[in-house]
């Protein structure tokens, strides 16, 4: 079995993002931030190495990641919880991932070529979405570009032993089951949070990732090699002009005690 | 021009909250038609801005298969010609529209919150930290997906409009098996007018019945935040944030919350926000319009006791 897990270099989940005015499109500033694995993408790492785990046969597990020289850590770390090896597409330094530059279409289009170059791909597990550009797409417009079967939002996924995967999904009413059968198609599956615990990285585990192999080819030489047409992958097909902080909430005001906001709730004529 | 609105899975013969959402957001693209798809063939109302309606026929359940909703997207595009096509931003919408995009040629725009024109529309980023203005450029169709607060929801009139019907190819290698739904006497929560939601401080899921006899009175849905989720208090669908559903009501009721930035982004938009939290250092009082420093043991009872 051979899994493939596009992941993705963000700036961390816990950081305040600030964005320059005078900056246009660019003002999210990205250098001087701390910078981690997308969370959604290290629970398709995780699912995939468990997936690996518990398979019978021989699996191989493959992180790919797009973006500038320092998704090497991403993937070395991707490595380190148990990934065999890492392809990294590399874009050039002021290329853009958080949806200004590089957005799901182009990204999804590489993915599909790497799909193809690799040759017997399984499965493509991936974070349902990245928590910079907010998009939710790549996964989806992978499985359309492919015509392969999909799941998103994955809370659970079981492989069958004739290589079918049924996968329990997070709907907005709760949730509900869908079988992957069987075919020389790669099933797309893309991770919603509660499918597990991703793992931390062992020393040891660190040690051993510097041994396995990274291949890196800077993105001209990938698109030149897929056959694609660079402006496909990179052109902005949908511009992003501006780009501005949200207008400030009005300041609020603390009260006392429970009756004093029941008070203020009764003038705004919120509760009777 | 023309815009073909997907309206959402439903039970009933009443079409969801989010599609009457997605149906105003098309209304402001451009003033021609606007046709309705739909695999249910109970609708009774649609909004007069409805001018025909499309029943999509496949097979059995696999109406609720992102690949049939595509092939049936893809299929209705082949026979009328559309300038646009919405979806709505939610787990339902973004099951297809990549899918759906790919298919078509288009690179769809999601989680739209404000339409400028048939072709500008703005989009968040970084859960809503920034805002992007982005120009749907290089095609000739649009395909977008519409956040349900960000637009009011079309007044259903009960005139009948015209029906067309379309098969739907099926798609062989997924097969849908089975749902489940969690069933709630309250109103639902993307479209609640009172949210009250629950977090860590909780403490527990028992603890949650609390919130529940407050709700009650105010006719509210109850949310909950990562952190409650993550605890096991309660189930997935209740998260409310950037990862779960965006809510907007008139009055959100954070509850033991502190307030973290993907918390935030799922509610900041509501009218109202009250904060009850022991710490009064919590990020949450930063947004909200009355904060209360209060063990919510003590004062959520007394606020649901004097409602």
């Amino acid at each position: 079995m051979k899994i493939l897990v596009p992941i993705k270099r963000v700036i961390d989940y816990a950081i305040k993002i600030r964005v320059d005015p005078t900056k246009g499109a660019r003002g999210v500033q990205l250098s001087n931030v701390k910078m981690s694995m997308n969370p959604f993408c290290e629970i398709a790492i995780e699912e995939a190495i468990r997936l690996k785990e518990k398979t019978k046969t021989s699996a191989e597990v493959v992180a790919v990641s797009i973006g500038p020289k320092q998704c090497t850590e991403t993937l070395r770390t991707a490595l380190a919880m148990g990934a065999d090896r890492g392809i990294h597409i590399e874009t050039k330094a002021d290329v853009r991932g958080d949806y200004v530059d590089m957005q799901p279409w182009g990204i999804a289009t590489l993915l599909k070529g790497v799909v193809e170059r690799e040759g017997g791909v399984d499965l493509v597990l991936l974070g349902k979405q990245s928590i910079d550009s907010d998009c939710g797409q790549t996964g989806t417009l992978l499985a359309g570009l492919l015509n392969a079967p999909q799941a998103t939002f994955a809370s659970k996924v079981d492989r069958g032993d004739d290589g079918s995967f049924t996968v329990e999904r997070e709907t907005d009413s709760g949730t509900e089951v869908i079988k992957i059968k069987p075919t020389t198609l790669p099933a797309i599956i893309t991770c919603d949070l509660r499918l597990n615990t991703p793992r931390y990285p062992t020393m040891p585990n660190i040690m051993k990732a510097k041994k396995k192999p990274v291949e890196t080819i800077s993105l001209e030489a990938m698109v030149q090699e897929l056959g694609l047409n660079l402006d496909e992958v990179l052109s902005r097909k949908n511009e992003v002009v501006e780009v501005y902080e949200p207008p400030p909430r009005k300041e609020g005001e603390m009260v006392g005690d429970v009756m004093e906001l029941l008070a203020k709730l009764k003038e705004k004529g919120l509760v009777a | 021009q023309s815009t073909l609105v997907v309206a959402e899975p439903t039970d009933g013969s009443t079409l969801s909250p989010s599609t009457l959402s997605a149906i105003t957001a098309a209304s402001k693209l451009h003033s021609g038609p606007i046709s309705l798809l739909t695999f249910s063939s109970a609708i009774v109302g649609v909004p007069s801005s409805i001018s025909s309606v499309i029943q999509a026929n496949a097979n059995g359940n696999s109406s609720l298969l992102a690949e049939t909703i595509t092939n049936a997207v893809v299929a209705a595009n082949k026979k009328y010609g559309y300038s646009h096509i919405v979806a709505s931003a939610t787990k339902s919408g973004a099951n297809y529209i990549g899918r759906a995009g790919a298919q078509l040629g288009v690179s769809p725009i999601s989680d739209v919150v404000e339409v400028l024109s048939e072709d500008t529309f703005v989009r968040p980023l970084y859960a809503g930290n920034a805002l992007a203005k982005v120009i749907a450029k290089n095609s000739p169709l649009k395909l977008i997906s519409v956040r349900p607060t960000a637009f009011d929801k079309a007044e259903v009139e009960n005139e009948s409009v015209a029906t067309e019907s379309l098969d739907v190819p099926q798609f062989e290698h997924t097969e849908w098996i089975m749902e489940s739904v969690s069933k709630s006497e309250r109103p639902d929560l993307s479209s609640a007018s009172v949210v009250v939601s629950g977090g860590r401080g909780m403490k527990s899921g028992e603890n949650f019945v609390l919130l529940e006899a407050l709700a009650d009175k105010l006719g509210g849905a109850i949310g909950a935040s990562r952190a409650a989720v993550d605890a096991g208090f309660v189930p997935n669908d209740m998260q409310v944030g950037q990862t779960g559903k965006v809510v907007a009501p008139d009055l959100y009721i954070a509850v033991g919350i502190s307030g973290a930035i993907q918390h935030l982004s799922g509610m900041k938009d509501s009218k109202t926000i009250v904060a009850i939290n022991k710490d009064g250092d919590a990020p949450i009082f930063q947004v909200a319009d009355f904060g209360l420093k209060a063990d919510l043991f003590d004062a959520v009872p007394e606020l649901t006791k004097n409602l």
